[in-house]
């Protein structure tokens, strides 16, 4: 079951299981490749491209992709760096995201990668699309102008039965996340905590808490985005 | 060699920015060292009287006059530097994007809670005023600026290393924490 293979990402030799995601065993080996979407362990749905690598040649998602022997994984090349930095871009224009003013600010992976790839402006015009916030949960709000699509909260919190606070509504240039009133009437704390940790950006907020850490203590304030696993380099 | 000149302004921004170039502290004696300022609120010249080098804007263009005194920097200053969120991304007086001027207007003069007596429903609407436009927008979608430097404010040593390698010519090589959008 857990056969190890050789792989190696920008020419530097590695090893890892057979069949695990090319994201979860560059981790393993301490090579940061970024997600969104990713969680380990979940059903991937290699919805937001950020972890786009190069794999023999061809353009793969790491988080989707089953680690095989001898794989040849790009990543850290200038073109890869440039598609992952414009889809950062296009995430910042494509929603309304008012960093300023915004509780999950410094805690936040998708302002992290901005600032590791050093996003000085996005290259694409803004959206300004008008969303609504949902405030009907008297645990979280639902703030759907940073919402990334990720996906996260759906595939990740779920009751008892199984049954999902969150879904998507609508398609296109109307998708929308919502959630299941009747379900987040009765969230434990516990869960809206889970939820709003899991929730890459500000999407999923806790109510009557917010800005609690002052600045210089958050994650990305002093290390950037991916730090954790790099330090871990063998 | 005669000193660089600047020239900065502040548009639909709340002057935080300006506050973080005099957040630079005694480096502002070094500051005058190397260049010198033209119209300014820091020197409070209101008109250009010289082409200058470089200008730097805060905030983004959410009235007519807004869009005038960018249009006029952009003429007179060899390199723009649209400075802090506002002026890159419209910042929180952005906030409003997406709804219509009229709703703006109708809470911020007729409806609104704190909005007290005003039964005719008067709104400031004298030729005088600069009329708003019907978003707030960032100031490369109306010229071309140059260079961008983010936060909110923009970090005073983000500010001064780049102002330092534009007049000096040095590469610019920006530490992890001066980067930020809050
Ligand atoms: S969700 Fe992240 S990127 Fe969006 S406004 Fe909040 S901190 Fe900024
Ligand atoms: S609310 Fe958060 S976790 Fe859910 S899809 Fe949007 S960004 Fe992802
Ligand atoms: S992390 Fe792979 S597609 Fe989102």
């Amino acid at each position: 079951m857990s056969e190890k293979v050789k792989f190696t990402i920008d020419g530097k030799e590695f090893e890892g299981t057979k069949g695990q995601f090319i994201v979860d065993a560059a981790a393993e080996n301490g090579v940061y490749i970024p997600v969104l979407c990713h969680w380990k362990d979940v059903t991937p749905s290699g919805s937001c491209r950020i972890c786009s690598v190069k794999v023999n040649g061809r353009f793969m998602t790491a988080c989707t992709t089953p680690l095989e022997d001898g794989m040849e994984v790009e990543s850290e090349t200038e073109e890869i760096q440039d598609i992952r930095k414009a889809i950062v871009e296009m995430l910042f224009v494509e929603g309304n995201h008012f960093c300023p003013a915004c509780e999950k600010s410094g805690d936040c992976d998708l302002q992290g990668l901005g600032y590791r790839y050093q996003m000085m402006v996005p290259r694409f015009p803004y959206a300004f699309e008008r969303r609504e916030l949902d405030a009907a949960s008297p645990k979280i709000f639902l703030e759907k102008n940073r919402c990334i699509f990720c996906k996260r909260c759906i595939r990740m919190i779920k009751d008892e039965q199984g049954k999902s606070y969150f879904a998507f509504k609508y398609r296109g240039k109307d998708l929308e996340i919502s959630m299941d009133k009747e379900l987040a009437k009765n969230m434990s704390e516990e869960l809206a905590q889970e939820a709003m940790d899991i929730c890459p950006v500000g999407a999923i907020l806790r109510k009557e808490v917010g800005f609690a850490k002052p600045i210089g203590t958050r994650k990305y304030d002093k290390m950037p985005i991916g730090s954790d696993v790099e330090s871990s380099q063998k | 060699m005669s000193k660089p000149i600047i020239a900065t302004a502040s548009l639909a921004g709340c002057f935080g920015c300006h506050m973080s170039i005099l957040d630079i502290d005694d480096r502002i004696l070094k500051l005058i060292e190397l260049v010198d300022f033209n119209k300014s609120p820091i020197t409070d010249i209101k008109e250009f009287s010289q082409r200058c080098n470089i200008g730097i804007i805060e905030g983004g263009c959410c009235n007519t006059e807004n869009v005038e005194v960018l249009k006029e920097f952009r003429d007179k200053c060899d390199i723009l530097i649209s400075l802090g969120e506002c002026a890159i991304m419209g910042g929180l007086p952005a906030l409003r994007n997406g709804i219509p001027v009229k709703e703006c207007l109708d809470e911020a003069y007729c409806d609104g809670i704190t909005v007290g007596e005003n039964k005719e429903k008067i709104m400031p609407n004298d030729e005088e005023l600069p009329i708003i436009l019907d978003k707030v927008y960032p100031l490369h979608e109306i010229v071309k600026v140059d260079y961008y430097l983010p936060g909110c404010p923009p970090r005073a040593d983000l500010i001064w290393e780049a102002v330092v390698a534009l007049v000096t010519g040095d590469e610019l090589k920006i530490p992890y924490e001066l980067v930020k959008f809050d």
